[in-house]
């Protein structure tokens, strides 16, 4: 590559985990590529070895605190396949889905309003003072407390279908342990259409915000991409079960109703010396262009349709803006989120009022199997969670991928993207910094660095020629 | 009662039958001493000392101690309450007890206990040990972190189920329950309905493929603290 200049920015905030980027520079002070580092080990595929396969769904949800039901429901399917549960009753089916919609719709409603909205509603130039969770309670209250009691919506649906609002113990092999009592129900159903109406007013600031800033969005982190995720039998978004769909980026099926058993036969993972995280890529296309994107942009762009009405008609206003073709703007992903978010009421509300939910047939058991592999639209994206487990009941493997891990690629490119237009000379403008955070911000939320939540952003900004030495160094 | 022996707990007076423990008639009259390696169904041990009561300014095991007319046992005192809640933290830390995702949690009496004590975090050092697990056998989990070496497997198996699949080997930190067998659990006579199996208080003994089973919120202890039940009968007698 010659002679290269690194520009370092540590650490990334109001963004899940540890995350340091580099920016490449060359002589000339052009960017020539961009690194997202996740330098955090997880470690959990090695050490619920030995641990008993029930655990399990238990166990893993421990990796998130923001969509913990995400592994515990993955898991748990992987464990199904397990205890032979082909098909679950439609108690269990329907009481895991009701916790997995109030986890999308709190998750999701958590990024939006608690991480993302500063961004938008305040400018990526705002001064950092201002342009936090703080400043949106202080400039817009009535919208903070919407975002607040939209993430507790989601969090009480968890409560009754798990047991409790984070890391809870509802799905076991081959179900779920409750059903849900009329007064759990009458307690949600009081509040969903308030939920509904919010709903609706959260998809109206992402879509309006979109299309009003279309140009500026259409040149940030922008880029022309595959997108996968699961979907319905027939062609339905569904967020808890299907199969495999991958749309190239002009929309033709490359992979479509593909069984995920066996999704080891069309994806691969890269490991790079440079990030603990490894990189998926669809094996005919290879690592160079097999990559693809998940989470809510590529649900919206590879779903036929979606079976609840007021989602459907958001839906078709998104597919309107790109002629039908699939939108590849980073910054659509929070519209589309916000799709699903509106998605996420409607069908709780729907599984609210279905009666299946107080059947008492909770649980069903079949042949046993070594092999099982579950997966699930978490709020990100698409999940992978694989396991076999020998003759003793204990877990000899296991493999996750997460939705962080599928967008590996994608964020990368967004974050190179965003630095070749914003990074030119030396200079590190808080500008370009903010911009970078916004371009991830768009694929992973969460809120591990609270600090820059409550207004201060500690960042280390280092640049290196290319001899090796800092010729400049800033923090804030 | 003609013979009954008169004491008092905590300066409430108690009758009891000659030959009782503290214990014993502690419970029948309500008082709940807290306990870990101590069950009704078996004889009394005295290992753990969570019960550790003062009587005549003595410390006793209120599981093996006898009462005799007129004693003055202290139970509830902050000093007890202390000397408990540190016998607590040393099994916690020199386990491997993994509250959130243990398939015990809310039917762990040492969890419990661990609560009705008011322990927050443990102040010793939390020692890492090694342990195995034996999942050999079809219907039985056997996990060595949470062990608390209490012994009623060991004598479970002896007294109750007539059977002697259980005993302690080695010493000191070495000391572990062990398997009558050359191999592992699995060749050995235990039987998932015996009784050793059902009276561990903790998630060391455990049935397969039940984990979970018990909504949050529906476990023995999530309701109430450990002791309830006994303290109950107070109520009741009232």
């Amino acid at each position: 590559m010659g002679a290269t200049r690194k520009v370092i920015i540590e650490p990334v905030t109001r963004v899940e985990g540890h995350g340091k980027v580099s920016i490449l520079l060359d002589e000339n002070g052009q960017v020539t590529r961009a690194r997202l580092h996740i330098v955090e080990f997880r470690g959990f595929e090695r050490f619920i070895q030995g641990r008993p396969y029930w655990e399990v769904p238990v166990t893993v949800q421990r990796l998130c605190g923001i969509c913990p039901v995400s592994h515990h429901l993955a898991a748990a399917k992987a464990m199904d396949v397990i205890v032979g549960a082909d098909k679950l009753t439609p108690t269990a089916e329907k009481m895991r889905r009701l916790m997995h919609y109030g986890q999308t719709y709190q998750s999701h409603v958590l990024h939006f309003f608690h991480l993302v909205s500063p961004d938008l509603l305040f400018g990526f130039d705002a001064d950092p003072a201002i342009r936090n969770i703080i400043g949106v309670i202080k400039k817009y209250p009535e919208l903070a407390v919407q975002g607040v009691m939209m993430r507790k919506f989601g969090q009480e649906v968890i409560k009754v279908t798990a047991g409790k609002k984070i890391h809870g113990t509802g799905a076991i092999p081959g179900g779920i342990n409750k059903n849900l009592s009329i007064a759990e129900r009458d307690f949600l159903l009081k509040d969903i259409d308030q939920q509904i109406e919010w709903s609706r007013g959260a998809l109206k600031i992402a879509k309006d915000y979109t299309v009003e800033h279309l140009e500026e969005l259409s040149d940030f982190g922008a880029f022309d991409s595959s997108h996968l995720s699961l979907i319905r039998e027939d062609g339905a978004m569904d967020l808890y079960d299907g199969g495999i769909r991958m749309i190239d980026s002009e929309g033709n099926k490359v992979i479509d109703h593909f069984n995920y058993q066996n999704y080891t036969d069309i994806i691969s993972e890269e490991v790079k010396d440079w990030s603990y995280m490894k990189f998926p890529f669809i094996k005919e296309q290879g690592t160079e262009n097999g990559w693809y994107r998940v989470g809510p942009l590529s649900r919206i762009n590879t779903a036929d349709f979606i079976d609840t009405p007021e989602a459907e008609v958001a839906r078709q206003e998104f597919k309107a803006l790109t002629g039908g073709k699939p939108n590849n703007l980073t910054m659509a992903y929070h519209w589309a989120r916000m799709i699903e978010v509106l998605h996420a009421a409607e069908k709780m509300k729907e599984l609210l009022l279905d009666e299946d939910l107080q059947g008492e047939d909770l649980v069903v058991k079949g042949e046993r199997r070594s092999e099982g592999v579950g997966l699930i639209e978490a709020p990100r994206g698409t999940l992978f969670h694989h396991y076999k487990v020998n003759e003793d009941d204990q877990v000899t493997m296991c493999n996750l991928i997460v939705s962080t891990t599928s967008n590996n690629v994608p964020m990368n490119l967004a974050v190179e993207k965003v630095a070749k237009k914003y990074l030119s000379g030396t200079e590190i403008t808080e500008g370009l910094l903010n911009r970078v955070e916004v371009a991830i911000r768009a694929y992973d939320p969460c809120l591990s660095c609270a600090t820059h939540a409550l207004g201060k952003m500690p960042l280390t900004v280092s640049v290196v020629d290319h001899n090796g030495q800092v010729v400049d160094k800033k923090s804030t | 009662m003609s013979d009954a022996i008169k004491f008092t707990i905590d300066g409430v007076e108690i009758e009891a039958i000659p030959g009782q423990t503290i214990m014993e008639a502690a419970d029948e009259a309500g008082i709940y001493i807290p306990r870990l390696c101590a069950h009704k169904d078996l004889l009394p041990f005295g290992s753990c000392r969570v019960c550790t009561v003062m009587v005549n300014d003595r410390p006793q095991a209120a599981c093996t101690q006898p009462v005799s007319p007129g004693m003055s046992v202290e139970s509830e005192t902050e000093e007890l309450r202390q000397i408990r809640t540190n016998l607590v933290e040393m099994l916690f830390v020199e386990g491997n007890h993994y509250c959130p995702f243990c398939e015990k949690s809310g039917n762990c009496e040492l969890q419990a206990l661990g609560y009705r004590l008011g322990m927050l975090a443990p102040k010793y050092p939390y020692m890492f040990n090694k342990h195995d697990v034996d999942a050999s056998h079809p219907d039985i989990y056997i996990d060595h972190n949470r062990c608390i070496l209490c012994a009623r497997c060991v004598r479970s198996s002896k007294e109750l189920d007539g059977k002697n699949v259980f005993q302690f080997v080695g010493r000191g930190i070495h000391k572990k329950v062990a398997f009558n067998s050359d191999t592992d659990l699995a060749a050995t006579n235990v039987s998932v309905t015996d009784k050793a199996i059902e009276n561990c208080p903790v998630g060391a003994i455990l049935k397969k493929r039940t984990a979970y089973a018990v909504p949050i919120g529906k476990r023995t202890y999530d309701s109430q603290p450990i002791g309830s039940d006994i303290e109950a009968r107070k109520a009741a007698a009232k």
